[in-house]
Formats: structure tokens, C-alpha cells, sequence
């Protein structure tokens, strides 16, 4: 009677969270990091083992810890899945302060674990990578800057997050890590790419980089023979590489068997940085082409969803963030392959790692959040151009 | 493109007219500018959206393709060698003629560390220092903790040493497989084989590369992997060499001479049987060059090929043989021999200024070694037609043996050839000349006529060689070397069963300053045996010897070298299978009872 009288209860008519996120998600993508991430902890469970052992701790001491973190990354990708843009900005830009103070802090509070570079901060149960948690933000930051300088009257956003990313690399590279370095670097270089940077600055700065090379070639003797050294064809057979080389070699297609890899006892590095090694020699060719293509699906598939996206923030945001995780996977398994210099990087959601798998939640579910299907104001838009 | 004006003037006045806001028309226009722009924003965003998705789609198809392209090979097998395909370890063996071994490889390990794996660098410096005398704790501790991934410890380890840094038990210390160089015979034979070194250097393996002597100049034979299950045979017979080595060394300590050379050599193949130069040295561990001083006094010195002497009377009869083979004399015609003879300013003596004239037969004069005689016939042959023989003899090049000092063995030779020059190089003074290049001179007398090329290789079926002097020439010097023996001044090589011919010759040391030592003297003798059918030529020289058993010191050939030369032939001539010539017995008082 009443709704007869006053008419129905203005009610928001707004879909619950959980259906709106499940039917608006890429449930491609999201399904290629849960693979992912179990591929990681099969791997891990042979890769680990040795570590464990020589460090005198329950053999699958390795797999529990990355289990735990790794279901919290996963939390964490979903959580921030479900965030609208605007929320990601917010988290994206705090993210960035902290983690930024958190880089500046590292000569006065930081570790380097006797590995000569002082990156992470000790918490006693375990290690954070400021850098890691850096790298998402200042894509979200960057994007932000970068896409308000496009409106009319906006600020001058392209020169201050280029002189942020000045200041970061310059921190990083004192550290030094130059690998993260050129990961952020790259990563901006794609914002400011999709952004619309003029074609003749990219000529120009990719005739720079192949001159100045050149230049180093020809004049320092370091560099010419680190060079030759990564393009000459024989590889030490003692060092990392060519244990990694012998690995892929002796798996072949289909791998010498669960279990029965060698290489895991001879690298240091087997469950992180060369984890890719292990896949290949106990699994073969197969697995890691498996892996190669989730990788690959992922970052596709993201970068296509962001095309239709009309939200320059968003579309900025979600191809910097594509681009950092595609990078950091393709380098990780070029270095293995030897098509890329050595330079330790982790393999996102399979490598072990606390820092490195919460990270890639943190970046996966800003990116997937921006990939979500959103109405794009096409219907206002037809109404809006009036035959324009 | 035209650009609207944000404000354009007739709408403002329209509005204004129809008491509208005209900032609304600015707004508007505003937001067109704005949406336009932005349009124009994502059409170029979405092509370059489109390039990155290709370009990493692109980048992990080329990562995927390269895993492929790697799991498609196979492995190299073994794994340690695979950086090491480059330095070929292998090297052929060296043997003597009856392929006993000179020169051999054997397997040790170098010992190299990773300080970075090191658990504790103090202890293992302080064991290491323990084990290699050389090593200093705090030097090594300094080395194993400065920060270096890589350092060398020692090229070569026995296996016991091996065994004592295995315990030491430290996963930084290391060892690669060096093939290592071995002559088992130490000193026999060590300035015909030389040395050897490491060349190029990895952890896995190092090329080892001849230094010297046969080693280096055979190196490409010897490095060629197709031949390296073959090993080199040389034309040395490792028991004369044993053989001479131990008579020379007694002998020069008898005669207390400073160095000694001998060469052996067979005259129908040129094949050198025996090659010694004392002081020697042992190859396996070959001492430093000397850095200053004559390098002759260093025992790496080759006298028998390095050492260019002038070599004195036993060039005698080269003039007699040229003259003979000229048909200017024959053996019995007497030449002017009244010594001392006068030529221009020069006086040529006699030794111990003797007058053996007036007139000697030509084999009187290479009997008594006259000077004067020897000078006449030079006079007669001439400069021209004795440079010319000489030459075909070689004393005017390098020997072609194959050792690597040989081609630098170049003898001296007078830059002018005026008569006074004839006159002297015809008993051998005013120019220089090796040992070796006198064996092989002698040879092409013993081998009538006929000269071969030397050789350190064994040399298989028979020789082409040249003719350098007629085969009735060859005979008759042979005949007059014979009589040297027994009649002249080599009256000591006279051994039993054994028909030596030979020529002595006694040449003072030329000083450094010019002019000659008149207590220094290089004595040589030069032997052919034996002498009815000449199949060797055997060659001894003594370095400053002197004689003391008499009541005077002596230093003519015929006292110090000859008597050694004839203890050479006596101990080797059975190991060749000479057979010796026994005179029949007369049946005396014993054996005719035993009969």
C-alpha cells in the first residue's frame, strides 16, 4: 500500500561485491596466476629442498614459508582486485610514500645479508624489499601524474614523476641494483610510451642508448669484454649459467623425471633466480613452455582488455603494470637462456620468495582491477557527440 | 585544423542579447576542446597498446623458442671439459730410434681456489703453507680474503700432494687435470729434446708447447692431434748416448776441461746416433737463461750445434781432399813444408814452431798437421776454388738440423778473402764453424763423397745425397786420416779390433778483446770408423782441457781429446754392431796345451 502510495523505496539498485567482481574480472588472467603460483610450489618443492638441507631445517621448511606468503599474496592480489581505479590510485600513491621512505632509509637501517648490496630490511622472521613494493606504486603514481597532465590546465605531470623516477634510480643504483633500476625505468619509459610520447624523442633516446653502447664497445676494454663474454657461444660450465644451460640441455622435452634434477643441488640460486632451470631439466621443455605461455597470457590479454579502456588513468596504470611484470618474468627466463646478461631477478608467483610473491599480489591485483570490464560511458557518449 | 575559439564573438553577443551566461558557451566549448583531445589521447594510445602486446607476445615467443632451441641439443659430455675444447692437451710422445721413451706425458693437477667458497681461508693458508714451502700463510690469507673469485695456487701437484691438500678439506681449493711433460731419461739427451712449458692456460686443461730444442722445433708435429698417437722417433740410439754422455763427462773431468761436445753420426743416412754437450741440464726441470755474461757458460748452451769454434787442424784435409780432387797433387807428391814461412808480414809457424821441411809428401802433411804444408796448397787451389768447396761442405750455412737453436748457429766466416785468409782457413784458423757442421763435412768423406743431410729423425731406406768430391779422393783421404792414427798424431785412438782414421785438431780460444788465449785452446778430434768400410762419424770436442799427467801441461787434441774419442769408439762401436776386426791368433804355449 504504501509503495502504491509514495511509490517504491528508493533503493540503490547496485549489484552485490562479489558477483559484480567475479563477472567484471579477467578470469583468464586471474586463472593463469593461481596455475602459476602452484606450478611455483611444485617446483619449489624439489627446488627448495637442497637449501633446506644445507641451512640444517625441515626439508620442506622452504615450501611451508612460501605457502604461507604466497596464500597471502594471493589475498592480497584478490582484495585489491575488487578496488575501484580511483581506490588503486589511493592505495597506489601511499604505497609509493612508504615504500619510498622505506628505499630512503635503507643505508640507515637496511641489510645486504653479506651479498654486497645493501636491499632489504632484516624483520627477524623475515626480509622486506623495499624496491619490490616500490615498483607498483610509482607505476600508479607515474600513470596518475602522467594522465592529469593531459587535461587542459593540468600540472606539469610528465616532468615531476620523471624527476621522481631520477631520484629513485639514482637510491637504487647506490645500493646498487641496477637490475630494478632498469625495471622501473622501463616501466615509466611505457607510461610515458602509451601516454603519447613524441616518436621522435623514443628514435632518438633508442639511437642514444645503441650509440653510447657502441661507444663503450669500442673504448672500454671492461665493457667490450663482459660483452664478448655473454655473446661468445661456450659457457663456463661451473658457473651458474652453465650449470642453468647443462639443466635445460639434460631435460630436454619432456624432462629426466619428478625428482631426479641435478641442478638444483648445484646452484644457490635454484629456487630463485634459476627456478626456470629446475623446471626444465625435471619437466622438460613442456612445463616451461606452459609457463611461458600463462606469462604471456596474462600480459596479452591485459594490455587487450586496456584498449578499450577510455579512463587515461586506468589505461596508463594497467600497461605500466603490465609491462614491469611481463619484463621481470621475460628477464628472468632470458638470463637462464642466456639472451640476456646475468642480473638476479625473480620469477613472479613461481620463484620462492616472501618480498617477491606478496609484491607480485600487490601489482597483479592493481592490475587486475584496472582490467576489469567497466562501463566505459559508451551510451553517453553516442548521446554526447550529437553527430559529431 | 581550424581551432574554435573557446569565446566566439557572435554566440556571445546572441547570448548576451538573449540575457544568457556566456561563460556557459566557454564552458562548453571547454569540454568539447577537452573530449576532443582526449580522443585523440586513446586513438594513439590504443596503436601503441597494440605494439607493446605484440612486442612482449614477440619477447616471450623469442624465450620460448630459444628453451626449445636448448632442450633440442644435447649436453656436452663431459661437463668439465666443455670450456676446454679449445686447448688441445695432446702431444705426441718422443722416442729414440728403437722407440725407447725420451719424452712422455703424464696426468697431474694444478691446484687453483674459489676464496669465495672458502669456509676458512686463515686455516687453509696456514695447511697450504705447511704442505708447499714456498707459500707464505699471511701472503695467501691476504690473497684468499682481498675480495677475488679466482686465483692460481700451483701448476703442477704430485699425486702425494694432491692426496695432502685433499685433506685439508676445503671446498675452495681445487683441482684441473694438467698434462705435464716428462723426460724420464733426466740429463741424456736434454739439449736434443729442450723443454717444454705451459702455453695457453684454462682450469680444465693447458697446451704444453716446446721451448727449445727438438720440443719447439717439431712443436706443430708433435701439437697435431692426427699424429698424436704416433710418437716422433729421432734417429738417437739411447744406449751411445749413454754411452758418450758417460765417457765425455769422465773425460772432461780427466782432462779438466770446462765443456765437452761429441756427435755421432751415420755417414750413409746423415742420422745422428749420439749428441751430447756438457755441461748439461735436466729438461724436466729446465734452469732460467742466464741473463748476463757469455751465454756459452750457461748448461743450456748446445756446444755440439750452438758453439762455433774455429775448429784448427782437422780442416786440413779439406785442402788436401780439394787439391787432390783437382788433381794438383797426389798423396805422395812432395810439397814445400820449410817452415816458418813468410807471407807479405805474416809468419805462419809450425806447432811449437817445429820445421818438419823441406819438402813433406801431402800425406806427411796431414800425418805431422804442417801448417806450411797445408798453406802451399791452399796458395795453389786459391781463394775462389776454396770458398767454393767449403761452401759445398756447408760451412757456409746453418745446419739443417732439427733443433730450434740450429738455424742460429751461423758460422763465421771472413767478411774479406785476401790470400792470408786462404792461407789460414786451410788449417782452420779465421773462421768459425760448429761441430756439427765438421760431422757433417767428414761424413761426405766417409761416405765417399757423397754428402747427406743431417739428421735428428730416424731416417728409413736409403739417402739421396750430393757428390762433393770424387769417390777415389774420399778414399785417399780416408786412407791418410788411417794413417794419423797410426803414425801421426792421433797415435792414441789406436783401439784394438777397431780401425779409427781421424784428424786432431788444437785451436786457441780467441779473446774477447782480439787476439788468442795462449793457455786456452779448443781441442778436437774428427774420426771416421771404421776406417776400411767408413760407416761412422764421430766427433769429439774438449772445452779448454789440459793434460796434467805429464810433467808439463799438455794441450794438444792428441792428448786429451783423442784418448777420449778412442773410449768412445771402444764402448759404443759393440753397441752399433761394428764387428771388430780380431787378428788371428798365434797359438801360443797356453792354448796350444789346452789343444
Amino acid at each position: 500500500m504504501t509503495e502504491m502510495v509514495y511509490g517504491s523505496m528508493p533503493g540503490r539498485v547496485v549489484e552485490p561485491v562479489l558477483p559484480r567482481w567475479w563477472r567484471s574480472i579477467d578470469r583468464w588472467s586471474l586463472a593463469a596466476v593461481f596455475l602459476l603460483f602452484s606450478i611455483g610450489m611444485l617446483l619449489g618443492l624439489a627446488a627448495s629442498v637442497p637449501l633446506a638441507q644445507r641451512n640444517g631445517l625441515d626439508v620442506f621448511h622452504y615450501v611451508q614459508r612460501q605457502a604461507f606468503f604466497g596464500g597471502l599474496g594471493l589475498a592480497v592480489m584478490v582484495g585489491i582486485s575488487m578496488m575501484q581505479p580511483a581506490m588503486v590510485r589511493r592505495l597506489g600513491v601511499l604505497g609509493f610514500l612508504a615504500s619510498f621512505m622505506a628505499l630512503a632509509l635503507l643505508p640507515v637501517f637496511g641489510t645486504d645479508f653479506g651479498k654486497g648490496a645493501v636491499r632489504w630490511f632484516s624483520l627477524g622472521f623475515a626480509s622486506v624489499q623495499p624496491s619490490e613494493f616500490l615498483k607498483p606504486g610509482f607505476i600508479v603514481l607515474s600513470a596518475w601524474l602522467i594522465s592529469a597532465s593531459q587535461d587542459i590546465g593540468g600540472p606539469r605531470g610528465k616532468s615531476a614523476s620523471f624527476l621522481i623516477l631520477a631520484v629513485i634510480v639514482l637510491l637504487l643504483a647506490f645500493q646498487p641494483d641496477f637490475g630494478q633500476a632498469a625495471l622501473i625505468l622501463f616501466g615509466w619509459g611505457v607510461v610515458y610510451f602509451v601516454a603519447g610520447a613524441p616518436l621522435v624523442l623514443i628514435l632518438s633516446v633508442i639511437g642514444l642508448t645503441g650509440a653510447a653502447g657502441f661507444f663503450a664497445y669500442n673504448n672500454s676494454e671492461h665493457f667490450a669484454r663482459r660483452i664478448n663474454g655473454f655473446l661468445s657461444p661456450e659457457v663456463d660450465p661451473r658457473t651458474q649459467l652453465g650449470y642453468a644451460t647443462n639443466a635445460i640441455q639434460e631435460g630436454g622435452f619432456f624432462g629426466v623425471g619428478v625428482g631426479e634434477g641435478q641442478v638444483k643441488w648445484s646452484l644457490p640460486d635454484a629456487h630463485t633466480d634459476f627456478i626456470i632451470a629446475v623446471a626444465a631439466e625435471e619437466y622438460g621443455l613442456v612445463l616451461v613452455l606452459m609457463i611461458i605461455a600463462l606469462y604471456t597470457t596474462i600480459v596479452v590479454r591485459s594490455l587487450f582488455r586496456l584498449l578499450r579502456e577510455r579512463d587515461p588513468f586506468t589505461r596508463l596504470a594497467g600497461a605500466g603494470l603490465a609491462a614491469i611484470f611481463a619484463v621481470q618474468a621475460m628477464i628472468n627466463m632470458g638470463v637462464a637462456v642466456r639472451l640476456l646478461p646475468a642480473k638476479g631477478m625473480t620469477l613472479p608467483f613461481v620463484s620462492y620468495g616472501g618480498s617477491s610473491v606478496i609484491a607480485a599480489g600487490i601489482t597483479m591485483g592493481m592490475l587486475l582491477a584496472l582490467t576489469r570490464t567497466r562501463p566505459q560511458g559508451e551510451i553517453a557518449e553516442i548521446l554526447l557527440r550529437r553527430g559529431r | 585544423m581550424t581551432r574554435t575559439p573557446l569565446r566566439p564573438l557572435a554566440r556571445i553577443l546572441s547570448a548576451r542579447e538573449k540575457g544568457e551566461n556566456p561563460d556557459h558557451i566557454e564552458a562548453e566549448n571547454k569540454r568539447l576542446r577537452a573530449e576532443a583531445s582526449r580522443d585523440r589521447q586513446r586513438g594513439r594510445a590504443e596503436g601503441r597498446l597494440l605494439i607493446l602486446g605484440f612486442a612482449f607476445f614477440v619477447g616471450f615467443a623469442v624465450v620460448g623458442l630459444r628453451m626449445g632451441d636448448l632442450a633440442a641439443s644435447v649436453p656436452e659430455e663431459p661437463r668439465s671439459f666443455a670450456s676446454g675444447a679449445q686447448i688441445s692437451a695432446a702431444r705426441a710422445d718422443i722416442t729414440d730410434r728403437k722407440g725407447r721413451l725420451l719424452a712422455t706425458n703424464l696426468s697431474t693437477h694444478a691446484l687453483y681456489a674459489h676464496p669465495k667458497q672458502m669456509i676458512d681461508p686463515p686455516r687453509v693458508a696456514r695447511e697450504l703453507a705447511a704442505l708447499f714451502p714456498e707459500m707464505k700463510p699471511e701472503d695467501l690469507e691476504r690473497r684468499f680474503t682481498d675480495g677475488r673469485s679466482f686465483l692460481w695456487l700451483r701448476r703442477k701437484l704430485s699425486p702425494e700432494q694432491m692426496q695432502a691438500v685433499h685433506e685439508i678439506g676445503d671446498p675452495g681449493l681445487l683441482f684441473g687435470p694438467r698434462d705435464m711433460r716428462l723426460y724420464p731419461n733426466g740429463t741424456l739427451g736434454a739439449h736434443i729434446l729442450g723443454g717444454s712449458s705451459f702455453g695457453a692456460e684454462g682450469v680444465h686443461s693447458a697446451e704444453v708447447i716446446g721451448t727449445a730444442g727438438i720440443e719447439r722445433a717439431m712443436d706443430a708435429r708433435l701439437r697435431d692431434p692426427a699424429l698424436a698417437s704416433q710418437p716422433l722417433a729421432l734417429s738417437i740410439d739411447l744406449s751411445v748416448q749413454t754411452a758418450m754422455r758417460e765417457v765425455l763427462d769422465a773425460g772432461m773431468v780427466m782432462m779438466n776441461a770446462k765443456g765437452a761436445a761429441g756427435i755421432l753420426m751415420d755417414v750413409r743416412t746423415g742420422e745422428v746416433l749420439s749428441l751430447v754437450s756438457l755441461p748439461d741440464f735436466d729438461p724436466n726441470d729446465r734452469p732460467n737463461p742466464l741473463v748476463k755474461g757469455d751465454p756459452a757458460d750457461s748448461p743450456l748452451f748446445n756446444r755440439a750445434v750452438q758453439g762455433v769454434y774455429e775448429l784448427g787442424s782437422t780442416f786440413k784435409i779439406f785442402a788436401t781432399a780439394q787439391a787432390l780432387e783437382l788433381g794438383l797433387v797426389n798423396p805422395d807428391t812432395m810439397v814445400d813444408a820449410n817452415a816458418p814461412m813468410r807471407w807479405g808480414k805474416h809468419t805462419i809457424n809450425e806447432f811449437q814452431r817445429k820445421n818438419y821441411g823441406p819438402k813433406l809428401s801431402v800425406t806427411d802433411v796431414i800425418v805431422k798437421s804442417s801448417n806450411v804444408g797445408t798453406a802451399r796448397l791452399a796458395l795453389q787451389i786459391g781463394a775462389e776454388r776454396q770458398q767454393s768447396f767449403l761452401r759445398r761442405l756447408g760451412f757456409f750455412a746453418p745446419t739443417s738440423l732439427e733443433l730450434s737453436e740450429a738455424p742460429g748457429a751461423r758460422p763465421l766466416i771472413p767478411a774479406r778473402w785476401p790470400e792470408i785468409v786462404t792461407i789460414t782457413t786451410s788449417y782452420g784458423h779465421g773462421m768459425s764453424a760448429s761441430p756439427m757442421h765438421l760431422a757433417t763435412a767428414y761424413a761426405a768423406i766417409a761416405n765417399k763423397g757423397v754428402m747427406v743431410q743431417p739428421t735428428l729423425l730416424r731416417r728409413e731406406g736409403t739417402v739421396e745425397g750430393v757428390r762433393v768430391m770424387s769417390e777415389r779422393t774420399a778414399q785417399a783421404s780416408v786412407e791418410m786420416l788411417r794413417k794419423v792414427v797410426t803414425e801421426g798424431t792421433a797415435s792414441y785412438a789406436e783401439v784394438p779390433g777397431y780401425a779409427i782414421a781421424g784428424k786432431t785438431g788444437t785451436a786457441d780460444k780467441p779473446k774477447r778483446t782480439g787476439g788468442y788465449y795462449k793457455d786456452k785452446v779448443i781441442n778436437t778430434f774428427a774420426s771416421i770408423f771404421p776406417a776400411e768400410d767408413p760407416r761412422y762419424v764421430l766427433i769429439v770436442t774438449l772445452d779448454e782441457p789440459v793434460d796434467t799427467s805429464g810433467p808439463e801441461p799438455r794441450r794438444t787434441a792428441g792428448w786429451t781429446a783423442v784418448p777420449v774419442a778412442a773410449e768412445v769408439v771402444r764402448r759404443v762401436a759393440p753397441l752399433l754392431g761394428v764387428r771388430p776386426q780380431i787378428e788371428t791368433l798365434v797359438p801360443d804355449a797356453v792354448s796350444a796345451r789346452r789343444n
